[in-house]
C-alpha cells in the first residue's frame, strides 16, 4: 500500500547550498493559505453541512482549519453559513470588525451569498450587502465537496495576495464603501 | 376513546348559549365559534370541567380576513386536545379589523406566552394580560404587522433583484 | 456599536442595583450571545448572574426569522414542500411528508400501501438521522468528540439513501401528493440493508461510550429536571416529553401512513432531566430501526403513488412524449386544479415532537394561511425556567439535550 500524500509545493524560487531564495510575498502566502483558522458563523441548514465538512468523512482539517475558532480574534476567516435575518445584519457586522487582518469572508450557500430561496422583508439579500466577501459557494445546501472547493479557491486566492494588500489605497476604499 | 361531538356541544351550549355558534366537524377536528369576550371563560371551563378536559394547547395562531366586515377581519385560532380521550377541538374567534384584541389565557396555559407573541407579532392583535407583549420573531423596531394581507412579502428596498422578473410589476 | 450593549434601563440592570447579597458581592449579566459556539444556532440569553449561577434568564429569538408563512401564502402547494425541508433541517423528510399528508387530507386521496411503507421507512431514517446529531453533540458540549465522529458517519450512509430516493442530501424535498416521484431503486434497498447491518453496532459503541460513563452520568442526571405537569403546562411533545413521563407519542395517538401496523414500544422516562432525555432519544433509535425493519418485511407490492393525475406532477420522460401528461403537467403547475375550500390541522411526530400544519384554504391555488405548529418553539419556552438555579455549563448542556433547531424556533 502506497502512502500517496500530496504536500504542498514550495514556490519558485532559486535553490542553492543551503540557501533558498524567493519572494517574501510567495512565502508569506504560502504558509497563510495553508493554516486558514475558520470562524464558522452557522445559522442554518448550511451549517450542517459544514459539520458533515468538519467530520471524517470530508474532513476539511487536512487543507489546514485543523482548529476552528470561534473568536473573531484568532480567525483568519469567516465562513458565514446560512441565512443571515436583518435582524442578525449587525451582529454579523460586529463579529467582522473584530476579526484581525488579514482576514477573508466565504460565503456559503444561496441564503448568504443574495438571499436565497428567502425573498421576504425579513431576510437580507446576500451579506455582501453588509460586509466584503471573497468567495461565494453557491448551493442550496452545498454539498461539503462544494464548501472544500471553495476553500480551496480561497486558498489561491491567499497565495496570491500581495502583503501590502491591506495597505492599499483600493482595499481601504472598499472598506470605506461599506463603512468600515 | 373519543368523547362524543353531541355531549361537548350540548356542554358547552348549556353554559355558554348566546355566545357560542357554528358547530361542526371540519375534516376531522370539532370546531366552533365564540365571541371575543368570552373566550377566557370557555377555555377555562374545557379545561377544568371533567368530561370535556381539554388539558392541552396545541397551537395559537391568527388568521387575516381583510375581505370580511370590519368586526371579523382577524380571527384567533385555538386548537385543544385531550390526550386521555384522544379528542381534539378548534375554537375560533373573530375580532374587529381596526381594533382587534383579547385576553390573554397565558396564565391557564403556559405555553400560550409565545404564541399570543408571535400573533402580536404578526397580526398586531392585542392580548390583554400578556405578561410580556412585545415582538418575538421580528426586528423590536418594526413598526408595521407582516402577515396581514396588505403587507407585500419582498422587501422593497431590495437593489439586486428586478422586479420586472418575477413578474411582479404593474404590467404582469 | 454601543447600541448592542445593554441599554442602562433594562431590568436586570436595576435588580443588579437594588440587590446586594449579604457578603457584598453583587448580581452580574452574562450574554449568552446569538453566536456561541455551543448553542446551536442562533438565539439570544441574557443571563443574571450570581456568580456561577443563574438566578434569571431572559431568551431573544428571531435572529433567522425567514417568515415561512407569508411566503407560503404566494406558492402553490408543490413549491411549499422546500419551505417544510428548511425548518427541522436535521430530518427534513418527515416535514415534507406531513406537509403532503397534510394536502393528502385537504384533497381527500387515499395513498396507496407501498407508498405509505416507503414514507415510515424515510420518516424513521430521518428521525435516527435527527437522534444521531442530538446525542452526539450532547456529547461534544460535555467535551466529548469521539462519539460525534463514530456516528457521524453513518448519517453520511442516511445521505446516501436519500440522493437514492430523491437526489438530494440534507433538504431533500421528497415526494409529490399522493406518493413518491418515483420508485425506489434496488441500489436504495441495498444501501438501507448494509445500514441496517451496520449501524447497530455503531450506536451500540456510542451508548456504550456514555451511559455508564462516570463523567457524562455526573455532567447530566438531575440537569434540569422537568416534572410531568410543568412539561404539559409548557406544550412540551416528543422526545423532551416522554423524558418526563408522560408516553404521548401523534404516531400512537392519531397514526397516520399506515403506522398501526407496526409494533413498537414508546420509551418513557422518569425525571426529565438531561440523562433521561439522552436515553430516551437512545431508545428511540432502536425503535425507529424495528420499526424500519417490520417495514421492509412487510412491503407490500403496488403502486408507489395514488392515482390522482389532476394533483400528481406526472414523471418527465411522460410530460415529453404523452399529450395527457403535458396537459396535466400544465394544469398542476398554473393551478387550474380543483382545490376544496376548507381548514386542515394535521400532526405528525417529527423529531422534537409535535409538528402540526394548519391549513386553511380558499380555493385558489396558494394556501390562504399555513401556520406551522412548530414543536421547539413552543417548548423553548420553558428554557428560562428549566435553567433557574443551575450553573452555567448546566445550562449549555441543558439547551443541547433539548435539541432546539434554529431552523424550526424561527420559521
Amino acid at each position: 500500500m502506497s502512502t500517496k500524500t500530496n504536500m504542498v509545493a514550495p514556490p519558485e524560487g532559486v535553490v542553492g547550498e543551503g540557501f533558498f531564495a524567493t519572494k517574501l510575498n510567495d512565502v508569506v502566502g504560502l504558509a497563510r493559505a495553508n493554516s486558514l483558522w475558520p470562524l464558522p458563523f452557522a445559522t442554518s441548514c448550511c451549517g450542517i453541512e459544514f459539520m458533515a465538512t468538519m467530520a471524517s468523512h470530508y474532513d476539511l482539517a487536512r487543507f489546514g482549519s485543523e482548529r476552528v475558532s470561534f473568536s473573531p480574534r484568532q480567525a483568519d476567516m469567516l465562513m458565514v453559513m446560512g441565512t443571515i435575518s436583518k435582524k442578525m445584519a449587525p451582529i454579523l457586522r460586529q463579529v467582522y470588525e473584530q476579526m484581525s487582518e488579514p482576514r477573508w469572508v466565504i460565503a456559503v450557500g444561496a441564503c448568504a451569498s443574495s438571499g436565497g430561496v428567502f425573498d421576504t422583508y425579513s431576510v437580507l439579500q446576500g451579506i455582501d450587502k453588509v460586509i466584503p466577501v471573497d468567495v461565494y459557494v453557491p448551493g442550496c445546501p452545498p454539498r461539503p465537496e462544494q464548501i472544500v472547493d471553495g476553500v480551496m479557491r480561497l486558498q489561491e486566492l491567499v497565495k496570491t495576495e500581495s502583503t501590502r494588500r491591506r495597505n492599499s489605497p483600493e482595499y481601504i476604499e472598499l472598506l470605506a464603501s461599506y463603512n468600515l | 376513546m373519543a368523547i362524543e361531538t353531541a355531549i361537548i356541544q350540548e356542554k358547552i351550549e348549556q353554559k355558554f348559549a348566546n355566545k357560542v355558534s357554528n358547530f361542526g366537524m371540519q375534516k376531522d377536528v370539532f370546531s366552533f365559534e365564540v365571541t371575543s369576550d368570552s373566550i377566557r371563560e370557555v377555555i377555562l371551563f374545557l379545561k377544568e370541567e371533567e368530561d370535556t378536559n381539554f388539558h392541552f394547547l396545541t397551537d395559537l395562531c391568527g388568521v387575516h380576513y381583510p375581505d370580511n366586515m370590519i368586526d371579523q377581519q382577524f380571527c384567533v385560532v385555538y386548537h385543544l386536545h385531550n390526550w386521555i380521550e384522544n379528542t381534539r377541538i378548534r375554537i375560533k374567534t373573530y375580532l374587529n379589523g381596526a381594533q382587534p384584541e383579547i385576553a390573554s389565557i397565558s396564565d391557564i396555559f403556559l405555553s400560550s406566552n409565545w404564541m399570543e407573541r408571535e400573533t402580536y407579532d404578526f397580526y398586531g392583535i392585542n392580548f390583554m394580560g400578556h405578561p410580556q407583549l412585545k415582538r418575538i420573531l421580528n426586528m423590536d423596531e418594526m413598526v408595521s404587522f407582516p402577515m396581514r394581507k396588505e403587507f407585500p412579502m419582498e422587501d422593497n428596498g431590495r437593489t439586486d433583484k428586478d422586479d420586472r422578473f418575477f413578474g411582479r410589476t404593474a404590467n404582469c | 456599536m454601543s447600541e448592542l450593549l445593554l441599554p442602562p434601563e433594562h431590568r436586570y440592570a436595576k435588580i443588579i442595583n437594588e440587590k446586594r447579597n449579604d457578603d457584598g458581592s453583587e448580581y452580574s449579566i452574562l450574554n449568552l450571545g446569538p453566536t456561541h459556539p455551543a448553542t446551536h444556532g442562533i438565539f439570544q440569553n441574557i443571563l443574571l448572574m450570581d456568580g456561577e449561577r443563574i438566578v434569571e434568564a431572559e431568551p431573544t429569538i428571531g435572529y433567522i426569522h425567514r417568515a415561512f408563512e407569508k411566503i407560503a401564502e404566494n406558492r402553490p402547494f408543490y413549491q411549499i414542500t422546500p419551505l417544510t425541508d428548511r425548518m427541522n433541517y436535521c430530518s427534513s423528510p418527515i416535514n415534507n411528508m406531513g406537509w403532503w399528508m397534510t394536502v393528502e387530507k385537504l384533497l381527500d386521496i387515499e395513498v396507496p400501501k407501498r407508498a405509505q411503507y416507503l414514507r415510515v421507512i424515510v420518516m424513521e431514517l430521518a428521525r435516527i438521522a435527527d437522534h444521531i446529531i442530538c446525542n452526539s453533540i450532547l456529547g461534544v458540549d460535555t467535551g466529548a468528540y469521539t462519539g460525534f465522529l463514530y456516528v457521524f458517519q453513518f448519517r453520511e450512509k442516511i445521505y446516501e439513501i436519500y440522493e437514492e430516493i430523491c437526489g438530494a442530501r440534507l433538504t431533500t424535498n421528497m415526494g409529490r401528493i399522493g406518493g413518491f416521484e418515483r420508485e425506489w431503486s434496488d441500489e436504495a434497498f441495498r444501501k438501507l440493508d448494509v445500514f441496517l447491518e451496520e449501524f447497530p453496532v455503531a450506536w451500540k459503541e456510542f451508548e456504550n461510550l456514555f451511559e455508564r460513563n462516570r463523567i457524562f452520568i455526573d455532567r447530566t442526571v438531575n440537569v434540569g429536571p422537568i416534572s410531568a405537569e410543568s412539561a404539559m403546562a409548557y406544550g412540551f411533545t416528543g422526545p423532551n416529553l416522554r423524558a418526563a413521563g408522560v408516553d404521548y407519542d401523534v404516531r400512537v395517538a392519531q397514526p397516520y401512513s399506515s403506522y398501526e401496523d407496526f409494533e413498537f414500544i414508546v420509551p418513557v422516562g422518569k425525571s426529565g432531566d438531561t440523562y433521561d432525555r439522552f436515553c430516551v432519544r437512545n431508545a428511540e433509535v432502536w425503535e425507529s430501526l424495528s420499526i424500519i425493519r417490520q417495514a421492509l418485511a412487510k412491503l407490500p407490492e403496488g403502486p408507489y403513488h395514488a392515482d390522482v393525475p389532476e394533483y400528481y406532477l406526472p414523471p418527465k420522460e411522460d410530460v415529453y412524449t404523452t399529450m395527457e401528461s403535458l396537459i396535466y403537467h400544465f394544469k398542476i403547475v398554473m393551478g387550474e386544479v380543483p382545490i376544496p375550500v376548507a381548514e386542515i390541522y394535521h400532526p405528525v411526530e417529527g423529531g422534537n415532537g409535535e409538528l402540526g400544519f394548519y391549513l386553511v384554504t380558499d380555493g385558489s391555488r396558494t394556501p390562504y394561511r399555513l401556520h406551522f405548529r412548530r414543536p421547539c418553539f413552543i417548548y423553548y419556552q420553558a428554557y428560562p425556567e428549566m435553567i433557574k438555579g443551575s450553573l452555567l455549563s448546566d445550562a449549555i448542556v441543558i439547551l443541547s439535550s433539548l435539541n432546539v433547531i434554529a431552523g424550526e424556533l424561527d420559521a
